[in-house]
């Protein structure tokens, strides 16, 4: 046994690391508070804690969906097709409850269990035959828009199925709205439910680590011997259940199914998580990160509909500076780190 | 060591799209034993350990662990068998912490759940142990390559492995680094492991390993004990001495009596820090030098300066007399040097396009996008030189990549052979081809230097070294210790006691 001992001091400097770690997901804090504040000082009723609420009533389904891809960008790879599946279940919720007279709950279960088998299958796709997360997710954004449109090609509303009131049925905290209180229907609980339970798995779980562990080099995550089939298989198949259920809570909300609802949420999604400060390349991000994202580009949206006078282009505007900005302050942090190592 | 092997592989083969990169290796391994798998480059040796860790299956051959026959078709397979491996680039994920890399796949838990301080705890027990002191809470990618790689020795030796295989884990390590690695292995083989350890530092090997096992070409060469066979014999085996099957390539001694000539190329102290140290080296028209020496000798290092592919940091370089400045590729191209390197996959050949098309493209280079080569007379060359070089199957339409890595190398020359350069530079150019492919090669540069073109070519087999060349340019450790003058008498004897004496001197 040789007695020497090595001793290193770890360099404080790269993208994953303790400090720097943060520096993306707390310039989206303190981004969040700026928003805010300045709502604040310029809108009146800005301050209502009901404007916070809003957030989680009305981006609900983005957040469920954003947790999905939270996952799958983590691994390394992107899903395409959460808008049209998110479309298509609510369609398929309208259609086999309306329509077709299947019982809501057991409609709901089938739409769920549908979205995790697509996800199984397209991330079994994309594993076993190596094709490209980018054109196998493409399929699932072409095929379900497709399908949404030939179940109806105009809305269908669901407001005679008692079921689909539950979802909108709220809790009041801290009294009426006008007396400093808010309220939270039960499909915001359903959201924070993924968005603990999504936290709990990729933090402590060893299917969690397994993810940053892919997303960081899938090559060297096989040859350590950890499952990456079953991880990145199986990130397919939360996005899957997540679009699905993102699906329903817009069941929830609307009551109706709109066959164009969610162009591009897939996108929105995207861009949610990487303000959230993951990784577009993989292995590094947080679940609460994507959460502060996607209550940018709420607060956003909310910001421009308090003015009155701007369009909502607006948000999708600053959107995309605000997106720039976050890969170059990512890029800058990843290239400062090679550097200093070298 | 007089226990039953824990690992017998016998009549490994295995296929790569035409080339056969094991063919019937036998290799043991007994309990507590530290044995070498020797080898040049392209000799088979990571193939083999790819077999044995189930990263490859092998197209023929047994393997038994334990007495048992087993076939694994993932690493993980292999590795909860006890066959644990550490690579030669770290194979770890940077972006998780010290600890977690430690423990990906196996980390403590409490339910469903990992419990991080067990595992910072076990970590940091583990690490001690080794003898390495780390924050283990810091991600991996905040060290440095070295100790990211005894972490991979670390993470390999606590999968309470039967068997540890180093696939030259020494790479990137120093003195002292390498001196830590060395302790553990020898406590490691005191406690019954069995090890594999496959490194090109013969010092190291000398150091450590009870027994060596050499391949070449994919071919097993023999089991010795390492006491048992000195250096220079090791050397020979590796580089291959005895005589293989070729056809014996005449040379014509007439063109190579141009002595009172001014040098094609020559150099004068060219040389690159880090890469190679400042040599001299003088090749004359209708000339073939060789280079020969073993891997990471410098052998590329050296031509890729002549080449321009490498910008020299000292000395200078003259062709036909004249000194050139600013020599990269395009100008080297300009000036007539032709340089086929040595992964003709990624360096070379475009693998989609056909055999006609990649015949075509240095000559169609030099004329510049805009003037296309007429179909008729690109077709009567491209014919020309498939039935010169004999390549198979004959069809100028055919992708490239489906061609056997010997028809592969002969596109790639016939190529360079199009634009008639003065001085052709080729990098292991029959390297992983079959013996007949081989000598159609040896042949045609012999042909080539016989017309009056001068050639510089690098290879590992010295067989071929001394057969082809008119001169061979010896290196050692990223110097050029010699150039000898090819007679009749020329044996690659010779050439591994210039290697094997330089080295004694130190």
């Amino acid at each position: 046994m040789s007695t020497e001992t090595l001793t290193e001091r770890p360099s404080r400097s790269t993208l994953f690391d303790g400090l720097t770690r943060y520096i993306p997901i707390g310039a989206t804090v303190v981004l969040l508070l700026v928003m805010y504040l300045g709502g604040i000082a310029n809108f009146r009723n800005f301050d209502s804690p009901q404007v916070v609420a809003g957030l989680f009533i009305d981006y609900a389904p983005l957040l469920v969906i954003a947790i999905g891809m939270t996952f799958v960008i983590l691994s390394g790879g992107i899903d395409l097709s959460v808008g049209s599946v998110m479309a298509f279940s609510t369609m398929a919720c309208a259609w086999l409850t309306v329509d077709s007279g299947v019982s809501a709950p057991l409609a709901m279960v089938l739409v769920l269990a549908f979205g995790t088998l697509w996800g199984l299958l397209i991330g079994a796709v994309i594993h076993y035959f190596s094709v490209q997360p980018f054109i196998a997710t493409l399929v699932g954004l072409f095929l379900f828009r497709g399908l949404t449109l030939q179940i109806s090609d105009t809305d269908v509303s669901m407001r005679e199925v008692d079921f689909w009131q539950w979802g909108m049925t709220h809790v009041e905290f801290g009294g009426k709205v006008r007396d400093g209180g808010f309220w939270l229907p039960y499909l915001s609980f359903v959201a924070f439910a993924v968005v603990i339970v999504a936290f709990v798995v990729l933090h402590y779980t060893r299917f969690g680590r397994g993810v940053y562990a892919v997303g960081g080099s899938e090559q060297s995550a096989l040859l350590m011997g950890l499952p990456v089939a079953r991880t990145k298989i199986g990130v397919y198949a939360i996005s899957g259940f997540c679009a699905s259920l993102a699906g329903v809570l817009a069941a929830f909300a609307t009551k109706s199914a709109n066959p164009l609802a969610n162009v591009g949420a897939e996108l929105d999604a995207i861009a949610a998580v990487v303000i959230g400060g993951t990784l577009l390349t993989g292995g590094a991000g947080f679940v609460l990160g994507t959460v502060a994202g996607v209550m940018v580009w709420g607060l956003l949206n909310t910001l421009i509909a308090f003015h009155g006078g701007l369009s909502s282009w607006w948000a999708r505007i600053v959107m995309g500076v605000l997106l720039l900005a976050f890969i170059l302050l990512q890029r800058f942090l990843a290239r400062s780190g090679e550097k200093r190592r070298t | 060591m007089s226990d039953d092997p824990i690992v017998q592989m016998t009549g490994i083969r295995k296929d790569f799209t035409g080339v056969r990169a094991l063919d019937g290796v036998d290799f043991t391994l007994r309990p507590g034993e530290i044995h070498a798998i020797m080898g040049e480059n392209g000799a088979g040796k990571s193939t083999l350990i790819k077999v044995l860790t189930g990263v490859h299956t092998p197209d023929a051959g047994d393997i038994l662990l334990d007495g048992k026959s087993v076939r694994f078709h993932s690493p993980g397979a292999a590795q909860s068998a006890g066959i644990s491996t550490v690579y030669q680039e770290v194979n770890l994920t940077d972006n998780l912490s010290v600890a977690e890399n430690l423990f990906a796949g196996r980390e403590p838990r409490l339910g469903p759940f990992i419990n991080f301080r067990a595992m910072r705890r076990k970590a940091k027990a583990l690490l001690d142990d080794i003898g390495i002191d780390l924050n283990v809470a810091a991600p991996l990618s905040s060290y440095s390559i070295a100790m990211q790689q005894l972490v991979a020795i670390a993470r390999a030796v606590d999968i309470e492995s039967k068997v540890l295989i180093l696939d030259e884990p020494t790479s990137s390590l120093d003195r002292d680094e390498v001196a830590v690695l060395l302790g553990v292995m020898r406590r490691l083989a005191e406690q019954g492991t069995a090890m594999v350890f496959i490194s090109h530092f013969l010092e190291q090997v000398y150091d450590i390993s009870d027994r060596m096992t050499v391949l070449r070409n994919g071919k097993l060469v023999g089991e010795w004990s390492t006491a048992d066979l000195p250096e220079n014999e090791l050397i020979g085996h590796m580089l291959g001495r005895e005589a293989v099957v070729l056809e014996q390539i005449e040379r014509t001694a007439a063109a190579h009596q141009v002595e009172d000539e001014t040098p094609l190329v020559s150099a004068t102290g060219l040389g690159r820090k880090g890469s190679i140290a400042p040599y001299d080296l003088d090749v004359r028209r209708g000339e073939v030098v060789g280079l020969a020496g073993l891997l990471g000798s410098g052998r590329t290092e050296t031509i890729r300066l002549i080449a321009g592919a490498d910008r020299a940091d000292s000395g200078s370089l003259a062709f036909d007399g004249a000194k050139v400045g600013g020599h990269n590729p395009r100008t080297a191209s300009a000036r007539g040097i032709a340089y086929c390197p040595e992964n003709r996959k990624t360096e070379g050949l475009v693998g989609d396009l056909t055999v006609a098309e990649n015949m075509i493209l240095a000559m169609q280079a030099s004329r510049g996008w805009a003037r296309t080569i007429p179909v008729a007379r690109r077709d009567k060359l491209v014919a020309e030189f498939i039935e010169k070089l004999d390549i198979r199957p004959a069809n100028p339409d055919m992708p490239v990549k489906n061609l056997s890595g010997g028809n592969q190398q002969k596109v790639l020359l016939a190529r360079w052979m199009l634009i008639e350069p003065k001085l052709l530079i080729l990098d292991e150019p029959t390297r992983g081809i079959d013996v007949g492919a081989k000598a159609d090669i040896q042949k045609l540069v012999a042909e080539l230097s016989a017309d009056g073109m001068a050639v510089l070519f690098v290879s590992a087999e010295l067989d071929e070294v001394t057969r082809l060349s008119d001169r061979i340019a010896v290196l050692r450790d990223r110097e050029l210790i010699a150039v000898l003058e090819s007679e009749a008498d020329m044996t690659t004897e010779k050439i591994v006691d210039t290697i094997v004496a330089k080295g004694g001197e130190r």
